[in-house]
């Protein structure tokens, strides 16, 4: 099977997109480009851009490897993209509120009850809670990946915490820094706004009745958090405090944050920490990361949470399967982004298939994340195979196996020139009384060759994302 | 601004001045060593005393005090906190706890700091690099504060660094002027002899004033003169009256800026009109070594003081 290259498709002929960049990459120097990628790396790691891997103690922040050649998308791929995207948002949010209230969707028989009941991303607590302004996931980082022309799928909605929204900002930052003349030459639709658009947002949905203006913060886990790099950009950039669990407590039925002045109130709190830690009342009582009692300030009404708790109901991946059914229930609509074929292993067909065909397809746990935990038939060996089958046998509910597509590739620069390699895309949307996309996203790279997986926790690395104002 | 915030702030400028510091006392022995040709081991002691490390030291080193084994623990040992390499790591952690506080010019500063520390100190040093190594240690260090200096608001944020860099500094000024008190106090049989001059100037050096004290006073090293410029000269950025002048400014900005004042604003008055009595001879004749001790105590009081009245915890 034949990837999609999206500059060069059938080795041959040149995409339009790309016409610009090339004739800009044909007349460069090779040495001076990969001198450009020496320079890339030093400001990534003298800004601290970093994150950090768990269970690798020696390399306790690492770069995430970049590639200095873009990835190109027309503006007119872009709208039908965002159109898709759109419509899926809306359908997530409409399903939340739904899941946490009247439960129609169930009741219509169209996602099985036990999927939702038995699931531990549902929030019992959450059940009759309206959050302010009645948004439930205001910030999502859908994956999606293409496999042709014309054809892109969604690989998953990262409703609960996405990150990589500041590899977004930062690789742009580093291209406008190396090659200030492609951006006079070639014109890119910015996305530097990112973060006031982000503030704006949060703010739009503050609780009602303040006073003031409402004071917004980003909670993070801490310093030692894998993607506190990000959390502190974002505060930084929307010049909010950053705030821990060890700031804040809950005074006079309010978020609080300790100041050198006293206790001050807090309206919304973006958070980058896990539904679990949230609050030690509710939740796990070991956990030293949350607040004591936040979720009675949120069901009093008197603060914002994004995203909500209780989210992860939607970005499920068990849910996942359903969502074109989700999305034409509440939109009326067929979904115009498509789902990527799966199989439930909880159903005993399913499994069957997925048993006798372990070699071809990925298999994925239902509530892992980052590549972890994941097998990938076709480069696992035997054993590796053998050992996933009893996995799979032991506990079938816990997994899904999707087709191993063929995603389409983008050039990067290698020690021996250009070479494809495989990419996803994850743009990033913000809900409020509006949804706002930001033109661009974060597209990752498998940096080695042939390899299909793209996380960053697992060596792959991230590109430039251009959306060009053509047409 | 969060307590914590404050408090990331408050050590990390503590831990920046306490790299440099480690690299200044470092200096001075080397220099005693290359001037003196008699067995130097009781003037590395006395840099590791002056460092507040012999507990530390000897735990590792027993009494092994030379220029190879001290220059390694203060420098380079990563047991060891106040290592100039371990403060610039925890410096460096402090801002990346607090980097949306910093300008990105100051961040770049310290991290840089901390990548070049972490390779000049990442095997032993040979003798013949220790120069250019102590060197690169206070460039990274000024580094640092040319970058602060230049770019940051003079907000809340500024004092907090500034209350963390004087009451460090004062505090390592105190303790290289106490292990030596003896040295400053008028004594029959050492008044005259060359050793004291080297001791003097040893004192000087470890504060970078060896030069500077010429300038005011004559050429000639008197006890009572370095005394008086190492506490109460109110222009030597390293007296502990300089120190004590930049705490209350910025004390006073955040009684200003907050509208209240708070009880580390009294222990502040109290130690400052110490540091303004009329002159060195009161202080001398009451006893040199009994002031530095106690000056010592309530400089640390008043770092825990401020702590409490600005919520660091």
């Amino acid at each position: 099977m034949v990837a999609f290259n999206e500059m060069h498709p059938d080795g041959a002929e040149l995409r339009k997109p790309y016409a610009a960049y090339d004739s800009w990459l044909s007349k460069q120097d090779p040495h001076r480009l990969a001198d450009k990628m020496r320079d890339a790396e030093r400001v990534f790691r003298k800004t601290g851009i970093t994150f950090n891997v768990y269970g690798e103690e020696e390399a306790a922040e690492r770069l995430i490897p970049f590639d200095i050649v873009p990835r190109i998308l027309a503006g007119s791929e872009w709208r039908r993209l965002t159109q898709g995207i759109e419509q899926r948002v809306q359908a997530l949010n409409a399903f939340l509120d739904d899941i946490y209230h009247r439960q129609e969707i169930l009741k219509a028989g169209r996602i099985p009850k036990a999927l939702i009941a038995n699931n531990e991303a549902f929030l019992p607590e959450m059940i009759g809670v309206r959050p302010p302004g009645g948004v439930y996931t205001h910030i999502i980082g859908v994956d999606i990946v293409r496999t042709s022309e014309n054809e892109f799928f969604v690989l998953e909605d990262n409703a609960r915490t996405p990150s990589g929204v500041s590899y977004m900002l930062e690789n742009r930052e580093t291209m406008m820094q190396l090659f200030p003349e492609l951006f006079q030459r070639i014109r890119v639709r910015p996305v530097e706004n990112y973060p006031q658009l982000l503030r704006q947002s949060l703010a739009a949905v503050a609780p009602g009745g303040l006073k003031s203006s409402p004071t917004v913060a980003v909670l993070t886990p801490g310093s030692y958090n894998s993607a506190y790099f990000e959390h502190a950009f974002l505060a930084d950039q929307m010049g909010v405090e950053l705030v821990e669990g060890q700031d804040l407590r809950v005074v006079d039925g309010h978020v609080a944050m300790r100041t050198t002045e006293g206790y001050k109130q807090i309206d919304v709190i973006y958070r980058r920490v896990d539904d679990d830690f949230l609050d030690p009342l509710t939740f796990r009582p070991d956990s030293a990361l949350g607040v004591p009692g936040i979720m009675d300030v949120y069901r009093a009404g008197n603060i914002t949470i994004a995203n909500a708790p209780g989210t992860g109901i939607a970005d499920d991946k068990a849910i996942y399967s359903y969502m074109p059914e989700i999305i034409e229930f509440y939109t009326g609509r067929k979904a115009i982004l498509g789902n990527i074929p799966t199989w439930r292993c909880s159903e005993p067909d399913s499994l069957k298939y997925v048993q006798e065909h372990l070699t071809e397809l990925v298999v994925k746990e239902v509530h892992g994340s980052g590549g972890y935990g994941m097998l990938v038939g076709p480069a696992a060996s035997k054993k590796e195979c053998e050992d996933f089958s009893k996995k799979l046998a032991a506990k079938p509910h816990n997994y899904i196996a999707q087709p191993t597509l063929s995603l389409s590739t983008c050039p990067i620069l290698t020690e021996s020139g250009l070479a494809p390699r495989h990419v996803d895309l994850r743009p990033f949307v913000l809900v409020s009384d509006r949804i706002q996309i930001v033109p661009g996203g974060l597209t990752r790279v498998a940096l080695k060759e042939g390899s299909l997986v793209v996380n960053s926790s697992q060596g792959g690395g991230t590109k430039d994302t251009w959306v060009l104002m053509d047409d | 601004m969060l307590g914590r915030t404050a408090n990331g702030l408050y050590w990390m400028s503590r831990y920046i001045e306490r790299s440099e510091n480690m690299a200044r006392l470092v200096d001075a022995g080397l220099r005693m060593a290359l001037t003196r040709t008699e067995n130097t081991a009781e003037e590395w002691f006395s840099v590791v005393a002056s460092a507040g490390a012999e507990i530390a030291f000897q735990a590792k080193h027993g009494k092994d005090y030379s220029e190879a084994t001290v220059s390694d623990f203060l420098l380079r040992d990563r047991s060891y906190s106040s290592s100039a390499r371990s403060a610039m790591e925890t410096a460096r952690n402090n801002a990346r706890m607090v980097r949306t506080a910093l300008t990105r010019e100051t961040w770049e500063a310290i991290n840089e700091a901390w990548m070049s520390l972490t390779r000049l100190l990442a095997s032993p040093i040979d003798d013949r690099d220790l120069p250019a190594v102590l060197d690169a240690i206070k460039r990274e260090c000024a580094l640092i504060r040319g970058a602060l200096y230049s770019t940051m608001l003079r907000n809340e944020i500024f004092d907090f660094y500034q209350i963390g860099t004087y009451v460090e500094r004062a505090d390592n000024t105190a303790r290289i002027l106490d292990v030596k008190y003896y040295v400053l106090l008028p004594s029959i049989s050492w008044v005259g002899s060359t050793l004291d001059n080297y001791q003097w100037e040893s004192i000087l050096r470890s504060v970078s004033a060896h030069r500077s004290y010429r300038w005011i006073y004559e050429a000639e090293y008197k006890p009572t003169n370095i005394a008086d410029f190492l506490i109460l000269n109110g222009r030597m950025p390293r007296s502990l009256a300089f120190c004590y002048r930049m705490i209350a400014e910025h004390l006073g900005f955040l009684a200003a800026n907050y509208g209240m004042r708070h009880p580390s604003h009294d222990s502040l008055d109290r130690i400052f009109a110490k540091l303004r009595v009329g002159s060195i001879k009161e202080i001398i004749d009451s006893g040199l070594h009994e002031f530095l001790s106690d000056f010592i105590r309530e400089n640390n009081q008043l770092g825990d003081q401020v702590a409490l009245d600005y919520r660091f915890h």
